[in-house]
């Protein structure tokens, strides 16, 4: 089927997702054992989606993220360590311990990055595609955002600019069902929210988000239509937040159905399904093992590394001179 | 030496900019085809083309918000704002976006952004277009603030806050577009950020002021020179960063301060002035500093009213009067 993953792509993905489970796992152990700093937002039962879209870029490509990154961050190909390192404030972060888990960024690929202001990835994801299209490159840029975020007024503002002028970006609408604790349609009269994108003359499609051969083919059409110079698209990719809004979340309005539902189409399982017959199970649990071992590694590893030093950043002095 | 108004020094500073690097690009409402509202883009479409100066729709969050990443991508955004009351619809780009990457970020990106927009008021054009915002940006690290009060510091400012690798939102005034000025020729000549100038010098009573009000107070020296009091007048220019030592060397020669501002009065761009001046020049005044500035209240249309709220040369004159009384 044209623009299917393939297998080594398939194989690939798969890993990932379980290094991204692996990862949100020893989070939330860890925040019951207080050993976790400020809120955490983990994206359990998201995996395929920030895996998945991602997988079919290059380094010069730019991803624009969410508050619920860690899936987009191992996707564009940060290495799972100084994701930890970061989100535990060490110097050995992607960021020197200077941003937290809901900011990091890593410009060397493409990753800029976590944005925690509901919304925001939305234009900036549109000025990286400006960039892009004012100097000719032919990267493209994918704007990963929630069904939380679709409400807000600035999405309108630069979905209108990026179907006006043919920007070279992708529109990836995670859809979890919640704006923190409020249900989506709660939120909005309508389910779909990508029929929005018929409203400014891009294209959409629904995927399953659960499944990550679905959303690498979805997303793979519009990147390249994308990189074509042909304009924006979006796929509204459906899913479920199996976790809490944050580590902070005291529960009680997901309910048990729902995630008993969702829980029986975990993307790691339908991701495995999807793969037993090429490479037989044994293989793919032996691939999971090593990604659990990965994780594991690099918790033992960041949570051994030093804390920075405070410095003044003079770069945004009030006075023109040191006082 | 080449006479301009201040609105054509811009424009020549962006044409400059543009045809020495193709990384600057210009966007925002009415600049393209219309050549700007304020006649400041006029010509720059038709010479540079629409992929780099392009007409927006009237979107100022998200155009802003583009403009960060845009620049941390590779490219030098100059957007226009056009009203500094319009202003507030940009501060979550500025606040939670341009100001915090590049610390945060640990050096990763540069955001060399412009963010032009005018503001003031004396034109009639009532409550919703006529402030000066100035302190709501200062007050932003990570931030720098530029309002020239002249066409040489138009032109020269503009230039070098293109080629500044951090974000800068430059103030105009709309009362002085058409002001004429001598300015300097030559694609290199740069006014630095970070630098007041003595517009004036006196030894009696510094006048430290910011665009337009640079003119009221030297209309108010000149009042205060027939009284027999010689007034220094600082154009700080550079709102921030700020020039601390021009601050500094103009206080101990006169030992008195007046700070004139166009915005309001409570937590305003006057009142950090103020401030500053407490922190560093405390020993070397003889009495409090004065503030002149408007009051904390809507701008009123009819005109009485309008020129009853704006500082002026007459307010500035009574408060160094009272300053030195």
């Amino acid at each position: 089927m044209k623009n299917s993953p393939s297998i080594d792509e398939q194989i690939e993905i798969f890993r990932k997702m379980h290094v991204v489970r692996q990862l949100e796992e020893k989070l939330g152990a860890l925040h019951k054992e207080g050993k976790t700093r400020g809120p955490i937002h983990r994206c359990d039962g998201q995996e395929a989606i920030g895996v998945a879209a991602t997988a079919m870029l290059d380094d010069t490509d730019y991803v624009m993220s969410t508050h619920r990154g860690h899936a987009h961050y191992i996707g564009k190909g940060l290495d799972v360590y100084p994701v930890v390192a970061e989100i535990f404030g060490r110097t050995t972060g992607s960021c020197a311990g200077r941003a937290g888990h809901m900011l990091v960024a890593d410009a060397s690929k493409g990753m800029i990055g976590g944005n925690a202001i509901v919304g925001a990835s939305i234009p900036a994801a549109t000025g990286a595609a400006l960039s892009n299209q004012v100097l000719g490159r032919d990267a493209v840029s994918m704007c990963i955002f929630g069904d939380g975020a679709a409400q807000t007024g600035i999405c309108h503002e630069a979905m209108n600019m990026a179907a006006l002028w043919k920007l070279p970006i992708v529109f990836v609408l995670e859809h979890n069902q919640f704006g923190l604790t409020v249900d989506t349609d709660m939120q909005s009269p309508i389910d779909d929210l990508s029929i929005r994108a018929a409203g400014y003359g891009m294209p959409s499609e629904i995927v399953d988000g659960n499944d990550p051969v679905a959303v690498y083919r979805a997303v793979g059409a519009m990147v390249e239509r994308a990189r074509r110079g042909e304009g924006p698209g979006m796929v509204e990719a459906k899913t479920y937040r199996l976790e809490g809004f944050s580590t902070s979340d005291m529960g009680g309005y997901q309910k048990d159905e729902d995630i008993a539902a969702w829980k029986a189409r975990d993307p790691l399982k339908v991701a495995f399904d999807q793969l037993k017959a090429e490479i037989g199970e044994d293989k793919l649990k032996t691939i999971e093992a090593e990604a659990v071992a990965e994780v594991e590694a690099a918790f033992d590893k960041a949570l051994s590394d030093p804390f920075p030093e405070f410095e003044l950043f003079n770069a945004s002095a009030a006075y023109s001179e040191v006082v | 030496m080449a006479l301009m108004r201040y609105a054509e020094a811009l424009n020549a500073a962006l044409r400059e900019e543009m045809t020495r690097d193709p990384s600057v690009f210009l966007f925002g409402e009415d600049i393209g085809r219309y050549g700007g509202v304020f006649k400041v883009t006029r010509g720059l479409q038709e010479e540079f083309g629409f992929n780099r100066v392009r007409d927006t729709p009237i979107s100022e969050q998200a155009m802003t918000a583009m403009a960060v990443t845009a620049a941390m991508t590779g490219t030098r955004p100059v957007l226009e704002i056009m009203y500094a009351d319009f202003m507030p619809l940009t501060l979550d780009a500025l606040v939670n976006q341009a100001s915090i990457y590049e610390y945060i970020w640990n050096g990763q990106v540069k955001m060399p952004f412009v963010l032009r927009t005018q503001g003031g008021g004396g034109a009639g054009a009532a409550a919703q277009h006529s402030k000066s915002l100035d302190s709501m940006v200062a007050h932003i690290p990570g931030i720098k603030v530029v309002a020239p009060s002249t066409p040489a510091d138009a032109k020269g400012l503009l230039k070098s806050a293109i080629r500044d690798d951090q974000p800068v939102v430059f103030l105009e005034h709309k009362l002085l577009y058409n002001m004429r000025g001598e300015v300097p020729e030559g694609d290199d000549v740069l006014v630095p950020l970070g630098a007041a100038s003595v517009t004036r010098e006196g030894t009696d009573v510094s006048i430290f002021a910011t665009s337009r009000m640079v003119h009221e107070s030297l209309k108010a020296a000149d009042a205060l020179a027939e009284r027999g009091i010689s007034a220094e007048v600082v154009d700080l220019r550079s709102l921030k960063p700020l020039d601390l030592n021009a601050i500094k060397k103009s206080i101990a020669k006169t030992n008195n301060a007046v700070v004139v501002n166009e915005g309001w009065n409570f937590c305003g761009y006057a009142a950090e002035i103020s401030a500053t001046i407490m922190d560093f020049c405390f020993d070397d005044l003889d009495a409090p500093v004065a503030r002149v500035t408007m009051p904390d209240m809507p701008i009123p249309y009819s005109e009485p009213l309008e020129m009853a709220v704006l500082p002026n040369a007459e307010k500035i004159v009574a408060a160094s009067l009272q300053t030195l009384a």
